[in-house]
């Protein structure tokens, strides 16, 4: 298992597909097949209330770009992300870390 | 700072650049390495060091190795006969022979027509924005230099109504952009709100402004108010979302200048030192209570009310106007509205309101210079019509687009002889209104160029001689936010490989100039060029040294107004006529326009007074232009990445009107007024009210015939078709691009009624009262 989780501060996406794009030139993935992907809900209106939120959700071609960060730098994912709410974070801060995010924050751990 | 070139070892280079175009994009200046090996760019990353992009990326730069060495991409000059137009009887030239032939057939049309015979037409936010009008007066040598979107319905008509009003070059959100240390500089302040008023910054960018940086204030706790007919990313996720019908901005801006007004919540410091005609204003917007204004705008009175409290009792608070100020014949009226809002809140040039600029001399001084190339006499020929227009001339010194159209279909006050597509893609549907009238008449041409990086229909249907451009990897080049008219810093475009045989923009002006009127083309070189644009800015560096910076940072004061800074003769003020913020204008009323804002109904809407007719068989609301990540504009349909997030055009129907209709999602629909019919695929959503739809803009398909006449299919999803001629604003500005009446019903698919070309019985162009038709005079 991974040192690492992706967080995702999903009340800042955007739902760009940067991070979709991104990370299919990292890891030369062709056009049907997906290292993360968005998910979209919404947009509905719920108790006079929009709701219009977008996680990625990584895949199982995902290696949290383990070759990047060994060179020190941060996943394309993460680096790219217009809205900045991604972020690679060791797994035993990650309580920690959600908190401090406030609402709308979850965390992936592909592998 | 980084570092320009990283060499990586085994011939690898990673290469420093900041992004403008093309492909298209508006001169943001995005941040990156690029890189390279065995002379092609491999990779493309963000630099984190990029004091704005802070090492994002959006999808079309991520992708710009899909573009650069696309399979349809064109890598050397082209020439064709002119009888062979619409057919793809292209044969490769050299550079040499292109600029002979440009250079015979230039000679050829002066000699019989003149020089003003000659029309160059540009496209929009490319830096074909800058370079263009130069070809056409220091190069072509004529006057007639067009933007050809009817009313100038684009950037054109905020920046000169924020010239008229606020003698001032383009108003800016704060977001500290001037600032190494950005939103932790002490001077900054954190916009309480953020009023996005017509725009979606997040995907079209606009003009210099970095989009997501919104999300960098909502993160530091900024609240948008979003005055939109569409539920945006923003407006889902904003404090007050004011879902306004389409066109009807000005009345929402006078009921809030009523009620801000009514309730005492201005700024009375700043309406009485430095604003002029408050109590004109104020006569004015009393005509607008909400009540009235709830009835024009679907907004209810109680949202605006509350919308209008929250700016008005917070401070800073800032406000952004987009595209929809722009396309709108009432819009010269709306953007006053908003100048109004900002200026009587006291949000002007403070910390984390609305930045004010001075133009930059940057490249400013060279245009300018450029216009003197042109003989005596010949500015007089400009062909826009100056008994209605002075306005429009006032703040432009170029051809008045729908004046241009007339002057094509009539021959009148002389025909236009020869046509150059600067980088525009003309008849697909963005700029152009009825690009079927614009195409038909420009197939008249004696001789047409264009240059740009793909065939694009407007080259294969209509031009004889294709010069091939580079991208912003291939060329040097300088990024100018919001084209020196409030520009936080200018960054360097580095060449880092070469494709083929293309060249820039500048550098296609530098050989036509150097072969037709060689004394106003100097340099040797575009780095000579450049230096002399930055002394001309005032800074004291050369091209080679911005280059190994990546950028400057320009330094910025607030209160500029206090300080003597916005005013050529130095004293405290603004630079319009009183010195004062213009509530009132004292330009206007000599231009025939009223100097007050007021709401006007546009001239082809189911609810354009006197047009029960519309309101019967054409009931739905049509707006167009909301942005996708994927494309700007026209470009981008033949990247891969992109298409295949975006594979076809969508209109947005709410589910109410798809039920109504017999539509489900997914279907094809045809989109059909007076004026023409544009086929879209149903995209059921409750974004859009039941009596607005939303259709993409912008569409043609690579993967389809290219030759005439389906010219890639430009015209199946051209909704552009449905938009009038000339159904502009008094003083020349402003048409009804987001707002026209039309209906709509399910078809078989894309291709159900044919190729939909002009000459087709199903593609016929239509007729309308609010379109403006010219007669040859007798």
């Amino acid at each position: 298992m991974s040192d690492f989780a992706l967080l995702i501060d999903y009340k800042y996406c955007t739902g760009c597909h940067v991070c979709e794009v991104s990370c299919r030139k990292e890891h030369d993935i062709p056009l049907e097949e997906w290292g993360i992907k968005l998910t979209e809900l919404g947009p509905v209106k719920m108790q006079d209330k929009w709701l219009w939120d977008y996680l990625p959700v990584p895949s199982d071609l995902c290696d949290l770009c383990e070759a990047r960060v060994a060179e020190g730098k941060k996943p394309a994912c993460v680096h790219h992300c217009l809205a900045s709410c991604m972020e690679l974070v060791p797994v035993e801060d990650l309580g920690r870390v959600m908190a401090e995010h406030g609402p709308k924050v979850t965390a992936f751990m592909p592998r | 700072m980084s570092e320009r070139i990283i060499d990586c070892g085994d011939g690898v280079i990673k290469c420093r650049t900041c992004a403008w175009s093309p492909p298209g994009d508006h001169p943001v200046g995005c941040g990156m390495y690029l890189t390279v090996k065995d002379g092609k760019v491999v990779d493309v990353e963000g630099d984190p060091d990029h004091p704005i992009t802070k090492g994002r990326l959006c999808v079309r730069c991520l992708t710009l190795p899909e573009y650069m060495y696309n399979e349809k991409r064109v890598l050397t000059p082209l020439k064709r006969a002119k009888e062979d137009r619409g057919k793809d009887k292209w044969v490769a030239i050299t550079w040499d022979e292109a600029l002979d032939i440009i250079e015979e057939k230039v000679n050829w049309i002066k000699e019989n027509w003149g020089a003003e015979s000659i029309v160059a037409f540009q496209g929009t936010g490319r830096e074909a924005t800058l370079y263009k009008t130069p070809l056409a007066y220091a190069a072509l040598g004529t006057p007639n230099s067009c933007f050809p979107m009817s009313g100038d319905s684009c950037y054109g008509p905020r920046c000169s109504v924020a010239d008229f009003i606020l003698g001032a070059g383009y108003p800016e959100l704060d977001y500290a952009a001037y600032f190494p240390d950005r939103y932790d500089d002490p001077r900054y302040e954190v916009p309480k709100y953020i009023v996005l008023w017509g725009k979606d910054p997040l995907f079209s960018n606009p003009d210099g402004f970095f989009g997501h940086a919104l999300i960098d204030l909502m993160k530091l706790g900024s609240k948008f108010i979003v005055i939109d007919p569409r539920v945006t990313w923003c407006a889902a996720h904003a404090e007050y979302h004011l879902q306004l019908r389409p066109g009807t901005d000005a009345a929402l801006g006078l009921g809030m200048i009523n009620y801000i007004i009514e309730n005492d919540l201005y700024d009375h410091d700043f309406v009485e030192n430095w604003c002029y005609g408050f109590d004109e204003l104020k006569e004015r917007a009393a005509q607008y209570p909400l009540d009235k204004v709830e009835e024009i705008t679907w907004v209810p009175a109680d949202t605006i009310a509350a919308a209008s409290r929250a700016v008005a009792e917070n401070h800073p608070s800032s406000f952004m106007w987009g595209l929809a100020i722009d396309t709108n014949a009432n819009g010269v009226q709306a953007g006053h509205t908003v100048l109004i809002l900002a200026a009587i809140l006291g949000d002007l040039d403070v910390p984390g309101g609305v930045t004010l600029a001075v133009p930059a001399s940057f490249m400013g001084k060279w245009r300018y210079e450029c216009a003197q190339q042109l003989p005596p006499g010949m500015m007089e020929k400009q062909i826009t019509d100056l008994e209605h227009y002075r306005g429009f001339q006032a703040a432009h010194v170029i051809a008045h687009p729908d004046c241009i159209l007339n002057t094509l279909e009539t021959d009148e006050p002389y025909p236009l002889k020869m046509a150059w597509f600067y980088a525009t893609n003309g008849v697909a549907n963005t700029t152009n209104a009825q690009g079927k009238r614009w195409f038909k008449a420009l197939e008249k041409m004696e001789f047409n160029v264009c240059q740009d990086v793909f065939l694009t229909p407007t080259a294969m249907g209509l031009c004889d001689l294709f010069l091939p451009v580079t991208t912003f990897a291939e060329h040097d080049g300088m990024v100018l936010p919001h084209f020196g008219r409030n520009t936080h810093m200018v960054m360097a475009m580095n060449k880092v490989c070469e494709v083929g045989d293309c060249k820039s923009d500048l550098e296609i002006d530098f050989l036509v100039g150097k072969r037709l009127n060689p004394s106003a083309w100097p340099w040797d070189n575009v780095a000579d060029f450049f230096t002399e644009q930055l002394h001309n800015g005032g800074v004291d560096m050369t091209f080679e040294d911005l280059q190994d910076d990546g950028w400057l940072q320009m330094p910025f004061e607030y209160k500029k107004y206090e300080k003597g800074l916005l005013r050529p003769d130095g004293e405290p003020g603004f630079n319009t006529p009183t010195g004062l913020v213009e509530l009132c204008s004292s330009l206007y009323a000599d231009w025939g326009e009223d100097p007050l804002p007021y709401f006007e109904e546009n001239k082809l809407t189911p609810y354009t007074p006197g047009r029960e007719d519309l309101a019967r068989d054409y009931p739905l609301v049509l707006t167009t232009g909301g942005r996708e990540t994927t494309s700007f504009h026209s470009e981008h349909r033949q990247v891969p990445s992109l298409r295949a997030i975006m594979p076809d055009p969508l209109v947005q129907i709410n589910p109410e009107t798809a039920a109504k209709y017999g539509i489900k999602d997914g279907d094809w629909v045809c989109i059909e007024n007076p004026l023409g019919k544009a086929i879209e695929k149903a995209q059921i959503t409750p974004t859009v009210d039941p009596r607005v739809i939303h259709a993409q803009h912008g569409w043609w398909y690579p993967e389809q015939d290219p030759e005439a006449p389906n010219l890639n299919g430009v015209w199946k999803s051209n909704i552009n078709s449905l938009i009038p001629h000339q159904a502009i604003g008094r003083i020349g500005f402003g048409a009804p691009f987001k707002n026209v009446a039309c209906r709509i019903y399910k078809v078989d698919g894309l291709d159900a009624l044919g190729t939909l070309d002009p000459d087709s019985p199903e593609g016929a162009i239509g007729t309308d009262p609010a379109s403006y038709v010219a007669t040859k005079e007798a």
